[in-house]
C-alpha cells in the first residue's frame, strides 16, 4: 500500500465507514497517519476534556464536522453542579482559527454562551448544522445570530436545552434569502415565536422535512404549517388541544391528510383525547411517535391511537398506557425496535401503570426489539428471564424500577438472577441500566457475560468491592461506568487502576470511595484526571485540608492527554 | 453446513461451559430455558469465555462451583446483605432475624419456583397499595404474611417470604415512608422537565375527561380558576373553582351545598354551631332557571351582569370574573337590564 500514491490512498480510507476504523489506520505508519489526518472531515470528541481543541484542530485541519461531549450522563439528574464545566467556547475558537471550512457542530451536555454561537455564525461562511442536545447558557439571542450570519443553514436541533427566552425574534431573524432549511427543532424553546415569521420561513423552505415546535405554538398555526408543508416527514407539534367541534379540527385533519410523507410524530402538549383522532388518518404510516408528553391521554386512549400504527419502530409513551396498552403494542407494532415507557407519576403510591407484564408482553410480541427504556414499579426475575429469551437482540436495556433497592415482589429475591440472564442472553449488549434490589452476584454475570458492554449505570446496588472489581475485570469493552449510592471503596477503584486508561469516564458518587483512595489513583496514573467535587453546602469538615479518611461525595475519573484542566471551578480539586 | 454441526453438539451439551452450573440447581429450569432456546451463539465464543475468567483472587472455575453446591440456594455473598440492609435500618434484632430467617427460605424457596412454574403468575395481584408484599395463592405462605403483618416489626417470625420480606421489609417500611418523605436526589433518574409535566397536569385530568372541550388555553386550565362568589344576605363570600365543573348543573349544585349551612345559620342564629340536620337545611334550588327563590348570576370580563346558563359552558368559564347569588326579586331592578342588553347584542 505504501507504493500507491496518496491520493489512492486517500480514496480508500473513504470507505472507513467509522471513526474507529479511521483511528485504527492513521496509527499504522507515518504516511497513512498523515494522509488520514489531511484528509479527515469528521471527528467525533467524546469528553471534551480528553483532548485540546487546538490539538484536534492541528491535526485535522479540513475538518467539516465536529462532535463534542461536555458533562457526565448523571448531569442530566442534577447530579453535577451546573458549572462543573464544558465549555464550548474553546472550542468554537479553535476551529475558527484553525478549520475554516467546519460546516457542522454537534455539542452535548455542554456550556454555551451567546458569544460563543455568534463567534460561530461568524466565523465559519459554509455553516450548515448545529445540533445542541442538552446543552444550557445561552438564550434566544444566541439564536438570532445564527439565524442571521449563517447563510446556508440546513439544520437547527435544539434538543432538551436549558436556554433562556429573550423574545420571538430571533426567528425573524432568517433573512428571507434563506431557503436552505431542512431540519427546524426548537421544541425544548418555552417562549413564544412569531407565528407569521414562522409560516413565512416554513414556506420559503422546500426542502424543509424536520420540524418540531414548541409548546407555545397553537394548533391554529400549525394547521396553517402542514397546509404550506405537506412534504415534512417528521413533525413535533406544538399545544395540542382543539375543540375537536370547532370548524378549525377539520381543517386540521384535512392538512393531515395531506402529510403523505409524515412518518414520525411527537409533541402532543397539552392533547387531549378528543384531539388525538386528527392524526388517524396518517397512523399507518408511521415509524415514530411521542406521546410521553401528553399525560392526559390515559390508557383506553391510547390504546386506539396504536392499534393503528402498525408500522411503528420507535415508541415514547407514559406509563399510562398500562400493561393492557403494552400487550396492544405487541400485537400491533411487529416493526418495533424502540421503546421507552417514561414514569407519569414520580412520587405518588398511585397505581401502578406498568408492571412487569407490560414488558414481558412487549417482548414476546415484537422480534425486532433491541432498544429499552422502561420506568416501572416492579419487576420479577421470572419476567427478566422471560425478556431475556424473547430478546436476546437487545443493545440497549434500561430499566429503572421507581423504588430504588426494590427486590422481586414474588419471591422476595434480588433481581441478580433476571439481569444475569439478560446479560447472558444479549450478547451484543452495549448499554445496561440496572436498578432494584440487586447483589455482588449480578456483577459477577455482568463481567462473565457482557462482553459487548460499553456503558453501565449502577444505583444503590452491591454489597462489597468485589462487585464492581467483577466489572472492572470482566467488560472488556466498557468504555463508561456510572456508579451512584452503591457500597463499593478505595479497594475496588485501586484493584485495576490500568483500566481506566481503556475507559473514557468513570463517576461514582455517594459511594465509598475515599479523599486518600482518590489520591492514590491520580498518583499511580498520570494520564487520568481524577476529578473530586466537592459541594460545600452543610458539611464543614470538608473545609481546608480534609482527612483522607473522609468520604468522597463525587468523584469523575477520566483519560486524558491535555492534562489537568485549566478551567475547573473552585469546588473541584484535580488530585 | 457446520454451523448445524456446532448447534447440534451446543444442544448435547459438550460444547456447553461450566458457566451455566454458575446458576444454583434449583433453577435447572431456567438454565434449560436459556439452552433450549435453539439460538446457537457460536461455541468458540463460549470456550473463550471459559479460559478467560478473571475472577479476583485468581479464584479458578472449580472453586466457584464448589461454592455453588456447597450453598445450593443462596450464594454466601446474600447474607452479607442482609446484614448490610440491617445496618442501614439500624437496628440489631432485624439483623439476626435475617439470618436466621434465612434459613427458613431455603425450603419454602423451592415451592415458590414451583409455584411460578405451575401458575401463571398473576402479576396484577402484585399491585397492592402501600407495596405491601403479597404471596401467591397457597395456604401457608398468605397465613405466614398475614402473620408477618400482625407483628408489623421488622424482626423475623420465619415465616415463608418474610425473612427476606423482613430484611427487605425493614427496607420495605423504609421504602414506603420514603414516597412520604423527600424524594432521593436524582431519583427516579429522568430529566427535569419530565418530573414537573406530570405533576402540573394531573388535577385537570377529572375535568377534562368527560367534560366539554373548551377553546380554553390549557394553561390556565391547570391550575384551577378561582372565581369569589357572594350571597345576598351573608357577609362573608367564598371562592368556587370553575375547572372543577364541567356544567352548569353542577355548579349549581356545588353553589347549593356551598351556602345551604351558611344560610340555615343565618335565619336561626341558635342553631349555628350545633350539627347539623340534613332535613332542616334547605336546599336552594332554581338557580339557574328563576324559579327558587334565588337566582345566579355572573360578572363577566367586560363588567357586565349576565345570568349564569346563557352563554355556552366553556365561554362562561373563561368570561366569569365574579359570581353572585343574588335574591330573584332582586333581579329585575337593577342587573336586568344589563342582562337584556347584553342578550340583544349577542
Amino acid at each position: 500500500m505504501t507504493y500507491f500514491p496518496e491520493e489512492v490512498v486517500e480514496r480508500i480510507f473513504d470507505f472507513l465507514a467509522t471513526h474507529r476504523d479511521r483511528n485504527a489506520v492513521s496509527t499504522v505508519c507515518k504516511t497513512w497517519y498523515r494522509v488520514e489526518r489531511l484528509s479527515r472531515r469528521s471527528v467525533f470528541v467524546g469528553n471534551c476534556y480528553a483532548v485540546r481543541p487546538e490539538r484536534v484542530v492541528a491535526r485535522y485541519p479540513r475538518l467539516r464536522s465536529l462532535t463534542v461531549k461536555g458533562k457526565p450522563h448523571f448531569a442530566d439528574f442534577n447530579l453535577v453542579p451546573h458549572d462543573w464545566g464544558g465549555f464550548a467556547l474553546p472550542w468554537i475558537e479553535a476551529a475558527a482559527r484553525g478549520c475554516p471550512g467546519l460546516e457542522e457542530l454537534r455539542l452535548k451536555r455542554m456550556i454555551v454562551f451567546d458569544e460563543s454561537l455568534e463567534l460561530l455564525a461568524r466565523s465559519f461562511p459554509n455553516f450548515k448544522v448545529l445540533v445542541l442536545i442538552s446543552c444550557e447558557g445561552f438564550s434566544t439571542d444566541g439564536l438570532a445570530a445564527i439565524a442571521t450570519y449563517c447563510r446556508v443553514l440546513r439544520e437547527l436541533d435544539l434538543q432538551e436545552n436549558e436556554m433562556e427566552d429573550r423574545g420571538p425574534q430571533w426567528l425573524s431573524c432568517f433573512p428571507d434569502s434563506c431557503t436552505s432549511l431542512v431540519s427546524l427543532n426548537f421544541a425544548c424553546l418555552k417562549g413564544e415565536v412569531n407565528a407569521v415569521s414562522l409560516e413565512r420561513l416554513v414556506a420559503r423552505c422546500p426542502n424543509l422535512r424536520t420540524l418540531r415546535l414548541n409548546r407555545a405554538v397553537s394548533v391554529d398555526t400549525l394547521s396553517k404549517i402542514l397546509a404550506r408543508a405537506p412534504h415534512l416527514v417528521d413533525l413535533g407539534t406544538g399545544s395540542f388541544t382543539i375543540d375537536h367541534r370547532a370548524e378549525a379540527y377539520h381543517k386540521l385533519i384535512n392538512n393531515f391528510i395531506k402529510c403523505k410523507s409524515l412518518r414520525s410524530l411527537s409533541g402532543f402538549w397539552d392533547a387531549t383525547p378528543r384531539c388525538l383522532p386528527a392524526v388517524y388518518p396518517i397512523c399507518g404510516n408511521l415509524t415514530g411517535l411521542n406521546l410521553s408528553y401528553a399525560p392526559a391521554i390515559q390508557g383506553a386512549d391510547l390504546i386506539k391511537l396504536i392499534r393503528q400504527c402498525s408500522k411503528l419502530q420507535r415508541l415514547w409513551v407514559l406509563d399510562c398506557i398500562g400493561d393492557k396498552g403494552l400487550a396492544v403494542v405487541a400485537n400491533t407494532c411487529k416493526e418495533l425496535q424502540e421503546l421507552r415507557v417514561f414514569p407519569s407519576d414520580v412520587y405518588g403510591e398511585g397505581i401502578a401503570a406498568v408492571t412487569e407484564e407490560g414488558l414481558v408482553a412487549v417482548s414476546s410480541g415484537c422480534p425486532k426489539l433491541i432498544s429499552l427504556l422502561y420506568f416501572c414499579h416492579q419487576m420479577t426475575n421470572a419476567a427478566l428471564i422471560t425478556v431475556a429469551k424473547n430478546c436476546p437482540q437487545f443493545t440497549r436495556f434500561r430499566l429503572c424500577i421507581l423504588d430504588p433497592g426494590k427486590p422481586d415482589p414474588v419471591t422476595n429475591q434480588p433481581l441478580d438472577e433476571g439481569f444475569g440472564a439478560i446479560v447472558q442472553s444479549c450478547k451484543d449488549l452495549r448499554r445496561l441500566s440496572l436498578s432494584g434490589h440487586l447483589t455482588d452476584q449480578v456483577f459477577l454475570y455482568i463481567g462473565m457475560y457482557a462482553e459487548r458492554l460499553e456503558m453501565l449505570s449502577i444505583a444503590f446496588a452491591g454489597d462489597s468491592d468485589k462487585g464492581m472489581v467483577y466489572v472492572l475485570n470482566g467488560c472488556k469493552n466498557l468504555r463508561k461506568l456510572e456508579i451512584r449510592d452503591s457500597p463499593f471503596g478505595d479497594a475496588a477503584l485501586l484493584e485495576d487502576v490500568g483500566k481506566y486508561e481503556t475507559m473514557r469516564s468513570l463517576w461514582m458518587s455517594s459511594c465509598d470511595v475515599t479523599l486518600g483512595g482518590c489520591k492514590t489513583l491520580a498518583a499511580k496514573m498520570p494520564r487520568l484526571n481524577v476529578e473530586v467535587i466537592n459541594e460545600m453546602d452543610e458539611s464543614d469538615e470538608l473545609e481546608e485540608n480534609p482527612s483522607d479518611l473522609h468520604r468522597v461525595e463525587k468523584m469523575y475519573v477520566y483519560r486524558t492527554v491535555a492534562g489537568p484542566r485549566n478551567d475547573a471551578p473552585d469546588f473541584v480539586w484535580t488530585l | 453446513m457446520q454451523k448445524r454441526v456446532m448447534e447440534e453438539d451446543f444442544r448435547k451439551g459438550e460444547g456447553r461451559p461450566q458457566l451455566l452450573h454458575l446458576i444454583p440447581n434449583e433453577r435447572d429450569w431456567m438454565v434449560k430455558e436459556v439452552g433450549g432456546g435453539g439460538k446457537c451463539f457460536g461455541v468458540s465464543k463460549e470456550k473463550k469465555l471459559e479460559l478467560r475468567l478473571g475472577l479476583p483472587g485468581g479464584e479458578d472455575w472449580s472453586a466457584v462451583n464448589d461454592k455453588r453446591e456447597e450453598h445450593p440456594v443462596e450464594p454466601a455473598l446474600s447474607l452479607g446483605h442482609y446484614s448490610k440492609v440491617s445496618k442501614t435500618t439500624g437496628s440489631n434484632p432485624s439483623s439476626v432475624g435475617a439470618k436466621r430467617g434465612f434459613l427458613d427460605t431455603v425450603e419454602s424457596k423451592t415451592e415458590v419456583f414451583q409455584q411460578q412454574q405451575q401458575h401463571q403468575p398473576g402479576f396484577l395481584q402484585l399491585q397492592a397499595k402501600g407495596k405491601e408484599l403479597s404471596q401467591k395463592t397457597n395456604g401457608r405462605a398468605e397465613q405466614q404474611s398475614l402473620e408477618k403483618k400482625a407483628s408489623g416489626s421488622p424482626v423475623a417470625h420465619g415465616s415463608a417470604a418474610a425473612p427476606c420480606g423482613d430484611a427487605a421489609g425493614a427496607n420495605n417500611s423504609s421504602q414506603t415512608s420514603r414516597t412520604a418523605t423527600t424524594p432521593v436526589v436524582g431519583w427516579p433518574p429522568i430529566r427535569s422537565f419530565r418530573r414537573n409535566l406530570a405533576s402540573t397536569s394531573k388535577p385537570s385530568l377529572e375535568s377534562w375527561n368527560g367534560g366539554s372541550e373548551t377553546a380554553v388555553k390549557f394553561e390556565n386550565g391547570r391550575k384551577g380558576l378561582f372565581v369569589k362568589i357572594n350571597m345576598d344576605g351573608i357577609p362573608i363570600g367564598r371562592k368556587v373553582d370553575l375547572k372543577a365543573y364541567d356544567s352548569y348543573e353542577k355548579l349549581a349544585l356545588a353553589v347549593d351545598e356551598l351556602f345551604q349551612g351558611l344560610l340555615a345559620a343565618q335565619r336561626d342564629p341558635l342553631t349555628a354551631g350545633i350539627q347539623k340536620n340534613p332535613e332542616e337545611k334547605q336546599a336552594i334550588t332554581g338557580l339557574l332557571d328563576g324559579s327558587g327563590e334565588y337566582t345566579l348570576v355572573y360578572e363577566d370580563d367586560e363588567g357586565d351582569t349576565m345570568l349564569v346558563g346563557d352563554v355556552p359552558w366553556g365561554m362562561f368559564v373563561s368570561t366569569a370574573k365574579r359570581l353572585r347569588v343574588l335574591k330573584s326579586s332582586e333581579l329585575s331592578a337593577t342587573s336586568l337590564g344589563a342582562v337584556s342588553r347584553k342578550r340583544t347584542a349577542t
